[in-house]
């Protein structure tokens, strides 16, 4: 069996690429690692999933059953606990993706591949907290796991590095179920998250200490104390401004980085800005016919984007498949201006309408949006909310640059 | 007393000011639109949030399941939620939508389950 | 009539001791072991480096310098019969000044006197050809192609597995509080758990070994905890193919610069003394880190600032006059094998034969070799590692070697679930995270267990049969929790 496109991660960037594949003609495989497909989703109990999409506020469990029902009802066939070892191009329309799965080792031959595996956490070594290495230390998503699939309780008093809107979520969480969060600690002088989500810190009178770090951790066992210092506008810790908070929990939240390892070994394109591959507008990688959409492209702060970018990524998949490679272009790049952090797609061809996804440097008021000729005026700009524009064919010029400024 | 509240209704985050006297408001400052100034009023008389939470289940998927409250409930009731459920425990299978409580302390929403179990 | 003979310390040197010791009929041996598992102590967090024994100057260090060079020749066949993931790539000491050079011909001539093997100068071109990638400024460098590195916790859960099959007797979470002495003899060991005689102590408590010698009344030594901190680094970063060192201070043989077993970058470590009382310090530093990366730079210009996915620090227990103190003291059957710094991993396999002709020689025990001594031990198959058409087999024999559950260093279902019968097999009473990690690599790779730690844990509740959240870290005292989820809501009613 030669699939169109094989989908690797079964998250919603994954289901709805191979739900938009399928719908195209394609023929579909879908490879999770898990024992269950949704991804992060299913931890993710709150609501605040696909207000975009559905017009509709929904849980994160709920939000994935819909994707997971339309993929059973449409009988794509999916793997479970099937791990990718490797993926080899032996042929631009013969890509090999080697698999452990519990029913053997597995070749797959796929003309296609979209990749979907979601983001890692960074954990405390990535940031350099230093001191004892002692239980209570977790990344937001372990405690989220540990909470929300598995019903246990990680601690009673809880400090939590990041103010991003993860973060705030367990901040609420832990709180909800009896615990005592100390303090949300954050680098930069302004928060993370949506103000949607700051509204849990007052709600639940936790305290945010901006431009500050968290430098050192004290326990034997377990977590006993923490501490940190404010920082000076280079992130650098101000000598004499240390001390110690007493918690047995130290919760990391501090960002997500795309996992593509598996995409490495291919010799792809990494963009250093958002950890993921380079891309062009139909998402393909600089491997031709590899794709990449969700977490994996970008860190998105919404499932809809996640699920846009999916679809995307489906569709010009199965075009690839079908048509032996996308046509050749005159690639037009994206150019950063002033305050871009980053942006998604770095190529596009002006030959169609195109989505931009982009996330600013610092917060600007009454920030003008210039794309390339055109200006967009946008009330408030943080780079906790990553921006999504449409660009319409025409307003697409050679060179094209982004920029935010006041 | 005098309340700063940034709103949350739209991306633009005014920072609302209202000042209340014995439980009444008596002023509201520095909205940009209606649904800002409904949005404080609201924030200020009675809050009301969305209620998440997991429940203990015997035999499914994962040693517990994820519930939501049909509707926003106010800030106050939810501990005491968490306490109501603190003492549920579910015999699997539950299919995602079960009610698990009803009507609980006359709030007028349900709980229920957001996943299967 | 049968001797007994009682360990303290499950480290790599008494788990040496008594592998070598399990090969004789009428010695009955055991260890003990404070920690929930074995290897946790100095063994657990050192450079993991097999030695070529150039360093040791003989006449200061005698026994440093003939134990190590026997060590690493014994090593070459542990690691063998034990099946110990290791890689021979050598080590090239390197000098970055005019003054170096002199200083290598010096390790050059006390190699040739201490019996090490295949050592030799190389100049700025062979070395640059040796190691591409190292500093410029490299002038020449001191090859010794036997050193070899291990995977030092796995090494010390290997020889004690092969011990226990070999009829050792292990006992953990079993602190050794006193040692009971009558008439000049020893007569066996206070411990929580008991009274346990014994005919001969074997004093291998790593940093608590004074305190253990002090329990007889011999207090001549105090072991003073040095320490030693590391950072490790993601795949793709690349590290040298063979270990670097700089030339070698008095204190410490420096910073170096190694890609580990794993494959990983790992530089490390420095030496900073502590205070008697920090023999559990082992937290990391700011400055410390700080200074290891600095110092490792010189080495390898190519370390980047991102990419660290772990730092640790290790804790030397360094002797009053730097050498390991290894004798059957005047208290008959008290035999103490104390300060053993680096390098003792290396020295471990030799000191174990070391003490076994110290029983005979100084103690005048006859030793009868057992008739069947089971020289191997198996390692949990490394799925990830063996060819296909093997791999298929063992999935399709069971579904579990085909479940990956740590992503990043490919390692099953099965696998953990081989850990956990590992575990119970020595009697690892309390589940920890560690002892999985420890023996199957799970959890050490770039997400460091965010993506597995709790999957992992929830395997070890239900082997063990206890809650998730009683599982822990490393340990009782390091529960990965504090009850189920409305544990909290619960007790405020
Ligand atoms: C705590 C948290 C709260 C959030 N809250 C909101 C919110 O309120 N509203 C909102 O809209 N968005 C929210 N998001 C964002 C949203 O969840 C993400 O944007 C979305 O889940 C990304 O989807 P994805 O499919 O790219 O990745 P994931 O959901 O991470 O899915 C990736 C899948 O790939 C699988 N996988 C990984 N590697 C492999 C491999 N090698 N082979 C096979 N499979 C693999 C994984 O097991 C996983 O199932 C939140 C995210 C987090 C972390
Ligand atoms: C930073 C660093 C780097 C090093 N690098 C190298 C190297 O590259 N090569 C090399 O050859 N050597 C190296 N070494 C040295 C080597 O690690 C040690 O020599 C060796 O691990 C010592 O083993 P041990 O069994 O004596 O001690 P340990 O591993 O500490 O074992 C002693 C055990 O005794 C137990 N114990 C203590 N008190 C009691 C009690 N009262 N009751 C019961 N149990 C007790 C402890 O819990 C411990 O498990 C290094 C050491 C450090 C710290
Ligand atoms: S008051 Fe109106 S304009 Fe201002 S933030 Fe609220 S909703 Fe937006």
């Amino acid at each position: 069996m030669i699939y169109d496109v094989v989908v690797i991660g079964g998250g919603p960037a994954g289901l709805a690429a191979a739900i938009k594949a399928h719908e195209e003609g394609g023929k579909v495989l879908i490879l999770e690692q898990a024992e269950y497909l949704g991804g992060i989703l299913q931890q993710c109990i709150h609501p605040g999933f696909g207000i975009h999409y559905l017009g509709e506020d929904l849980t994160g469990p709920e939000f994935a059953s819909l994707f997971i029902e339309k993929v059973r009802s449409l009988n794509i066939p999916y793997i479970l606990s099937a791990h990718v070892m490797k993926i080899e191009i032996m042929l631009p329309l013969a890509k090999k993706i080697q698999l452990i799965a519990p029913k053997g080792t597995k070749d797959i031959e796929t003309k296609a591949i979209v990749y979907t595996a979601g983001a890692r956490e960074k954990h405390g070594f990535e940031i350099g907290i230093t001191g004892d290495r002692v239980s209570g230390i977790y990344t937001a998503g372990e405690a989220q796991s540990l909470m929300d699939l598995y019903g246990v309780m990680p601690g009673k008093r809880v400090l939590i590095v990041g103010s991003g809107d993860v973060g705030l979520i367990m901040a609420r969480r832990l709180s909800l179920e009896g615990a005592r969060v100390v303090g949300v600690v954050e680098l930069m002088p302004y928060p993370g998250g949506l103000a949607r989500n700051l509204v849990i810190l007052r709600d639940f009178n936790i305290p945010l200490y901006l431009s500050h770090r968290v430098l050192e951790v004290h326990g034997r066992g377990r977590v006993e104390r923490v501490k940190m210092a404010r920082v000076n506008s280079k992130g650098k810790t101000i000598p004499g401004t240390e001390r110690w908070i007493e918690c047995d929990t130290l919760l990391i939240s501090a960002g997500l980085v795309p996992d593509v390892r598996v995409l490495e070994s291919l010799g792809i394109r990494i963009d250093p800005s958002t950890g993921g591959p380079v891309v062009n507008e139909f998402l393909e990688t600089t491997a031709p016919g590899v794709f990449v959409a969700g977490n994996s492209l970008v860190i998105n702060d919404l499932v809809d984007y996640a699920v846009e970018q999916g679809e995307r990524a489906g569709m010009q998949a199965v075009r690839y498949a079908k048509n032996g490679g996308l046509p050749s272009m005159n690639w037009i790049p994206v150019e950063k201006g002033g305050n871009v952090r980053c942006v998604i797609p770095h190529y596009i061809n002006g030959e169609n309408e195109v989505i931009l996804y982009l996330r600013a440097r610092k917060p600007v008021k009454d920030a003008t949006l210039v794309t390339g000729k055109k200006m967009h005026k946008i009330p408030v700009v943080t780079p906790a909310e990553m921006l999504r524009v449409k660009i319409k064919k025409e307003d697409i010029t050679r060179p094209f640059k982004v920029e935010v400024s006041p | 007393m005098k309340y700063a509240l940034t709103c949350i209704v739209c991306p633009l985050g005014c920072v609302i000011e209202v000042e209340i006297k014995n439980g009444e408001i008596i002023s509201v400052a520095n909205y940009k639109c209606p649904r800002g100034k409904e949005w404080a009023i609201e924030e200020i008389l009675s809050p009301v949030r969305p209620f998440m939470s997991v429940v203990r289940v015997i035999g499914g998927i994962f040693p517990v399941v994820s519930v939501k409250s049909t509707g926003p409930v106010p800030k106050e009731n939810m501990k005491d939620l968490t306490k109501l459920l603190s003492n549920v425990v579910l015999q699997a299978p539950v299919p995602a939508g079960t009610v698990v409580l009803h009507n609980p302390m006359g709030l007028k929403v349900d709980i229920v389950t957001t996943r299967d179990a | 009539m049968s001797i007994r003979v009682t360990i303290v310390g499950g480290g790599i040197v008494g788990a040496s001791i008594a592998r070598v010791l399990s090969r004789y009929e009428n010695l009955k041996v055991h260890i003990i072991e404070k920690m929930s598992d074995v290897g946790w102590g100095v063994s657990k967090a050192n450079t993991a480096l097999i030695h070529g024994g150039y360093d040791d100057d003989p006449q200061k260090y005698p026994l440093r310098a003939s134990l190590c060079v026997k060590g690493n020749r014994l090593w070459q066949k542990w690691v063998k019969d034990l099946e110990i993931p290791h890689v021979w790539s050598g080590a090239l000491i390197i000098a970055l000044q005019n003054e170096d050079i002199k200083h290598l011909s010096t390790l050059l001539e006390r190699g040739i006197r201490n019996g090490v093997p295949e050592m030799r100068l190389v100049e700025k071109e062979e070395l640059q050809a040796l190691q591409p990638g190292i500093a410029s400024e490299a002038t020449g460098a001191l090859y010794v192609p036997t050193v070899g590195q291990i995977a030092s916790p796995r090494a010390t859960v290997a020889i004690i597995e092969n011990a226990v099959k070999n009829g050792v007797k292990i006992h953990l979470e079993t602190e050794v509080q006193g040692i009971k002495v009558s008439d000049g003899e020893v007569k066996g060991i206070q411990t929580p758990r008991g009274f346990m005689e014994s005919d001969v102590v074997i004093n291998a408590a790593g940093l608590y070994a004074d305190e253990i010698s002090r329990m007889v009344g011999l207090d001549y030594f105090t072991l003073r905890p040095r320490k030693g901190e590391y950072l490790i680094y993601r795949h793709g970063i690349p590290g040298p193919t063979r270990v670097l060192f700089p030339t070698p201070t008095p204190k410490s043989k420096g910073i170096i610069v190694t890609t580990e077993v794993g494959g990983h970058l790992m530089i490390g470590p420095n030496a900073q003394d502590m205070e008697r009382d920090e023999k559990d310090n082992l937290a990391t530093t700011e400055e410390g880190l700080k200074e290891v990366l600095q110092g490792a730079r010189k080495l390898w210009p190519g370390i980047p600032d991102r990419g660290v996915i772990r730092t640790f620090a290790g804790l030397r227990p360094e002797p009053p006059n730097g050498d390991f103190i290894i004798r059957a003291e005047e208290v008959w059957g008290f035999i103490n094998v104390a300060g053993i710094r680096s390098p003792g991993l290396t020295s471990a396999p030799a000191i174990g034969y070391f003490v076994r002709d110290i029983l005979r020689r100084d103690l005048g025990l006859k030793l009868v070799p057992k008739r069947r001594w089971y020289p191997r031990r198996r390692d949990i198959t490394r799925i990830a590692a063996i060819p296909d058409a093997q791999r298929d087999r063992k999935i399709r024999a069971r579904s579990e070697y085909g479940q990956v559950i740590c992503r990043c260093n490919h390692i099953t279902k099965g696998e953990i679930l081989d850990a956990v019968e590992r575990m119970k097999y020595i009697n690892v009473k309390t589940p920890s995270i560690d002892s999985v990690k420890f023996r199957t690599g799970a959890t050490s790779g770039e997400c460091q267990g965010s993506f597995c730690m709790v999957r992992i844990a929830m395997l070890l509740a239900q082997e063990y049969g206890v809650p998730l959240w009683n599982v822990t870290l490393k340990g009782p005292g390091s529960e990965l929790g504090i009850g189920d989820i409305n544990s909290l809501r619960r007790e405020k009613k």
